[in-house]
């Protein structure tokens, strides 16, 4: 046990130093913004007339403190990281006065969701498409389903999505092409709403695995081919061991191992995609409300939304790579 | 170096693919600086012509003949493509190289600093940058932002070219023999690790020029300036699919696509080439 | 170079597990315009009785390790059997490894086992030894899990490992361990035929001669026939009852093991032998001119030419049959006999 706990406290160790680096990064980019937001931001606001001056002073404070102008840099350094902890950014300009985190608190389950099925999918069978095709490498099927899928890969997130959205929104238009979830339905656990969640999902999340697939299959039949002249698969042929003991045992087992950590290092990436996904079908994620905010201006949101994105992708990483110990025992005994 | 080429050219398909289609995109790049049109200039032609004998790829609805559009396009994304290429590929041969051959606790801090960096999600990030300088935002400040993010994946594999490098005999030899550390590292490393880069900058540009487009068809640059994912904006903005003006989409979709598929179909046919598994089998070992 | 592949038909004495007729293995490469043909194996003709220890020697690139694969079916493309034959004989079972795919494949761990060089890799490294005794040995035995594992267990014991490593991970075991367990998984079902490549080489003496003793211990209980294939001679000495000297792709010279230290007949053989150290020599040891030959280009008529000490103009032209030697084994060279060991 002694290995792992010690594995668990470098990675604790890592994940914080990611999420200092990624704060301070934010905090540098807003605090050299050339715009004084402050002012942009107040005129905008109180041309919408009949606001609450409370609420103002509200958003007059945050902004000063987020994108600082009181005080030295030192001093707005750790005023940033206080609002970093407590969660508050502040209220959103688009949305006035909802405060920031609730419209991200909003908006985390679509993009969660979305992500982890779509992430999952094609990990899953990116990996065992790959697998196969690696051992029985001779495998007429496997070949031409390797082209295709290999044909996939670098076509970019905003290619696949926007070839979906022609072929379903125009040609073809039997899956919805924007939003979350039917409009008129109420949210809670009842079947109607899941299922229009899983209706109004499946394109964008066909999308995302549709782009991430074919990384997946090549990794992992590159992986695999190198594997079986490892000489713990050649002895268990030699010892006449059944194939498909050795594919799942020796083989897949073994592999899976670096593409648990690929999968960690692609979280990032996979993050940028959803953006884009979410942007073309207008999908309720962070994605989209990080680009509407951009485009309305959105001085606390925006810098909120990027603040917790990189968070929030450093933990997933951290989950992810604490459960590496788990599958490789020359980790956790070790 | 020009019989590896020949060879690849001659035996593998894949390099045979890429390349003409990576040539077909540079034709159209290069016939760019011959347009009869300036590039920024609107409703220079009729607007919303289909494809035909004399607007080979149409017009759009602003007033621009699509044929020049692409090519002015495909330039300046390609350019862009390219800055952030070098830029990055210079930090990244930097950094793997001086932390695979100094190796110890040096290379480990270097290391955690490369994966730190490397963690963090690029486009919050890049978004965020765009949107704090607004109008002040050019692309060479986007592309040195992105070479400065895009560096720590490749420098990982240079480092360990490297770190194989450092024990081999004739590092030894051209250390014993008073070279610098920075002679050694340039003279007798770098060309091991010239394939690697080959291989990484094919990547590194198929990644660079995916941010390009992104952040365009998002609206995010210089949306006066043609480029590839600008094309897609403004045909979105203007509602092209609805409207009928498929062209104007599949264009710059078309030609994105092509681009990518050869800069990939490159990138894999070399990356097999010196495969050591395949050199060996080709040196019969 | 013959395209067909032709299977002749072995005729096996009673008491011969393997015989090995005209084999010839080659890697085929044909890539990026270039075509390279290595003649790893090249026309070997041997036979290994029942309850025999039978040594290969050789240098690195002579093409040993390749015959061994060859031998036991696990050769993969670009290797392939090019002609000739391998023909197993257990207990009036007759195999033929090419033409009979299937029966060798039931006949794997049962009939024929193999201990490999590298006892760091070759248990699976994700899951606990055990399992290793359960995917290559239990479909053998008839047995239940419960018996099985008493079996397993009390193998071990006699082999002189605790039965607890059963539970460990191959990365928790010293490589002496690792290698005596992989001993173990290879003699559990009493094998009539083993194959050992290089089982001492990367271990240190003193593991070496446990592992070796191990070896001979088992041999002697089992009756098994083994082939052992090793570049260290001194090993050879210690434990074959019959050895064969492979050279570029042939072989040199094959005979009893004592009379071939005692007096070799050919002169590659006799430059092995006197290459190792003995107690009270102090002569200068003499080195032979040259390097092993490149299997895809090699020298014609006798490999060995180029770099025997004896050679005279017929070796260059004519290709020398392996014909019975003066020691009752066989060599095959013009001038056997004629080196005189110091």
């Amino acid at each position: 046990m002694n290995g792992f706990l010690i594995y668990v406290a470098k990675r604790f160790g890592q994940l914080v130093f990611v999420v200092v680096t990624g704060v301070t990064l934010a905090f540098l980019i807003a605090h050299f913004s050339p715009v004084d937001p402050v002012e942009q931001t107040l005129s905008l606001v109180t041309s919408f007339g009949a606001t609450d001056p409370r609420s103002v002073e509200i958003l007059r404070a945050s902004l000063r403190e987020l994108y600082g102008t009181d005080g030295s840099l030192i001093e707005q350094y750790f005023l940033f990281w206080g609002r970093v902890v407590r969660g508050d950014f502040g209220p959103s300009l688009s949305a006035f006065p909802t405060p920031v985190m609730t419209i991200i608190g909003r908006a985390l389950p679509w993009t969660v969701g979305l992500l982890t099925l779509a992430t999952l999918i094609a990990w899953v069978l990116g990996n065992l498409l790959g697998a196969i095709a690696g051992y029985f490498s001779d495998s007429r099927t496997m070949k031409v389903i390797g082209l295709f899928v290999m044909a996939l890969q670098p076509i970019p997130t905003y290619i696949s999505g926007l070839t979906l959205l022609i072929i379903f929104g125009f040609l073809w238009p039997i899956l919805p092409i924007s939003g979350g979830a039917q409009l008129n339905l109420e949210p809670g656990m009842t079947w109607n709403y899941i299922t229009s969640v899983l209706q109004y999902g499946t394109l964008p999340a066909l999308t995302l695995v549709l782009v991430g697939l074919g990384g997946w299959f090549i990794s992992m039949r590159s992986l695999v081919s190198n594997i079986v002249t490892d000489d713990h698969v050649v002895y268990a042929e030699l010892g006449g061991v059944p194939s498909r003991t050795i594919f799942s045992q020796y083989v897949a087992r073994n592999a899976m191992l670096p593409q648990v950590t690929g999968l960690a290092l692609s979280l990032g990436n996979v993050f940028g995609g959803a953006v884009i996904v979410e942007f073309i079908f207008n999908y309720p994620g962070i994605g989209k409300l990080m680009v509407a905010g951009i485009y309305a201006g959105d001085y606390s949101l925006v810098l909120g939304v990027t603040t917790f994105s990189v968070i929030a992708v450093a933990v997933a990483v951290f989950l992810i790579d604490i459960t590496y110990p788990l599958i490789d025992p020359r980790v956790k005994l070790g | 170096m020009f019989k590896v080429l020949r060879d690849l050219l001659r035996y593998n398909r894949e390099f045979l693919f890429g390349t003409l289609l990576v040539s077909i995109i540079l034709a159209i790049v290069v016939a760019s600086f011959f347009a009869p049109y300036d590039e920024m200039m609107t409703y220079a032609v009729i607007p919303d012509m289909p494809p035909g004998a004399e607007y080979w790829l149409g017009t759009n609805s602003r007033g621009q003949d699509m044929f020049w559009q692409l090519a002015a396009s495909m330039r300046n994304t390609l350019m862009f493509g390219v800055v952030v290429a070098v830029i990055s590929r210079v930090i990244a041969i930097a950094v793997g190289l001086i932390s695979g051959y100094v190796g110890g606790k040096t290379d480990q801090i270097i290391m955690a600093f490369n994966d730190t960096l490397g963690a963090l999600p690029n486009i919050p990030i890049l978004l965020l940058l765009v949107f704090v300088l607004r109008d002040q935002m050019t692309w060479p400040i986007l592309a040195l932002t992105a070479a400065l993010l895009g560096w720590t994946h490749d420098s990982r594999l240079i480092r360990s070219v490297a770190l194989s490098l450092r024990t081999r005999e004739f590092t030894r030899h051209a250390a014993f023999s008073g070279m610098r550390t920075s002679q050694v590292l340039l003279r007798e490393h770098l060309p091991y690790v010239m394939p690697i880069v080959f291989f990484t900058t094919m990547n590194n540009l198929i990644w660079a020029i995916g941010l390009e487009v992104t952040l365009s068809i998002l609206g995010f640059s210089d949306i006066n300036r043609p480029t590839v994912g600008g094309m897609i904006y403004w045909a979105n903005a203007h509602s092209a699919m609805v409207a009928g003006i498929w062209w104007w989409i599949a264009v710059p979709m078309v030609a994105v696509v092509m681009l990518f598929i050869g800069l990939f179909l490159l990138a894999m046919s070399v990356n097999e080439y010196i495969d050591p598994r395949s050199r060996l089998a080709r040196m019969g070992a | 170079m013959s395209q067909v592949l032709e299977f002749k038909p072995a005729v096996t004495q009673a008491a011969d597990v393997l015989t090995i007729k005209d084999l010839k293995a080659y890697y085929v490469n044909d890539l990026f315009g270039v075509r390279r043909e290595v003649r790893a194996v090249d026309g070997i003709s041997l036979t290994v009785r029942r309850n025999e220890v039978y040594g290969i020697a050789g240098e690195s690139s002579s093409g040993k390790t390749s015959l061994i694969k060859t031998l036991a079916g696990a050769i993969r493309p670009p290797m392939r059997v090019v002609d000739g034959s391998v023909n197993f004989n257990f207990g009036g079972n007759h195999i033929d490894v090419y033409a009979e795919p299937d029966k060798m494949k039931a006949a794997r761990w049962q009939n024929l086992s193999y201990i490999m060089q590298g006892s760091m890799s070759v248990l699976n490294p994700v899951r606990r030894i055990k399992h290793a005794f359960n995917d290559f040995a239990f479909r053998h035995m008839g047995l239940d899990r419960r018996a099985f594992r008493q079996r397993v267990e009390s193998h071990l014991q006699k082999l002189g490992l605790d039965p607890n490593v059963l539970e460990a991970f191959p990365h928790q075991l010293s490589g002496g361990m690792r290698q005596r367990v992989t001993i173990a998984l290879a003699t559990v079902c009493e094998p009539e035929f083993i194959i050992a490549d290089e089982p001492t080489t990367a271990l240190d003496v003193l593991v070496q001669q446990d592992v070796l003793g191990l070896i001979k211990e088992v041999q002697g209980r089992l009756g098994s026939s083994v082939v052992f294939v090793t570049h260290d001679m001194s090993v050879h000495a210690a434990i074959t009852d019959r050895l064969a000297i492979m050279y570029a792709g042939r072989l040199a010279e094959e005979g009893p093991t004592q009379a071939m230290f005692d007096n070799p007949q050919h002169p590659y053989t006799a430059h092995l032998i006197a290459s190792l150290p003995r107690i009270g020599d102090i002569s200068t040891r003499k080195s032979l001119a040259g390097r092993p030959p490149s299997l895809a280009n090699p020298p014609s008529g006798c490999r060995f030419h180029p770099r025997c000490p004896i050679a005279i103009d017929r070796c260059s032209k004519e290709v020398p049959e392996m014909l019975p030697s003066a020691i009752g084994g066989r060599v095959a060279c013009f001038r056997a006999g004629e080196v005189s060991v110091k």
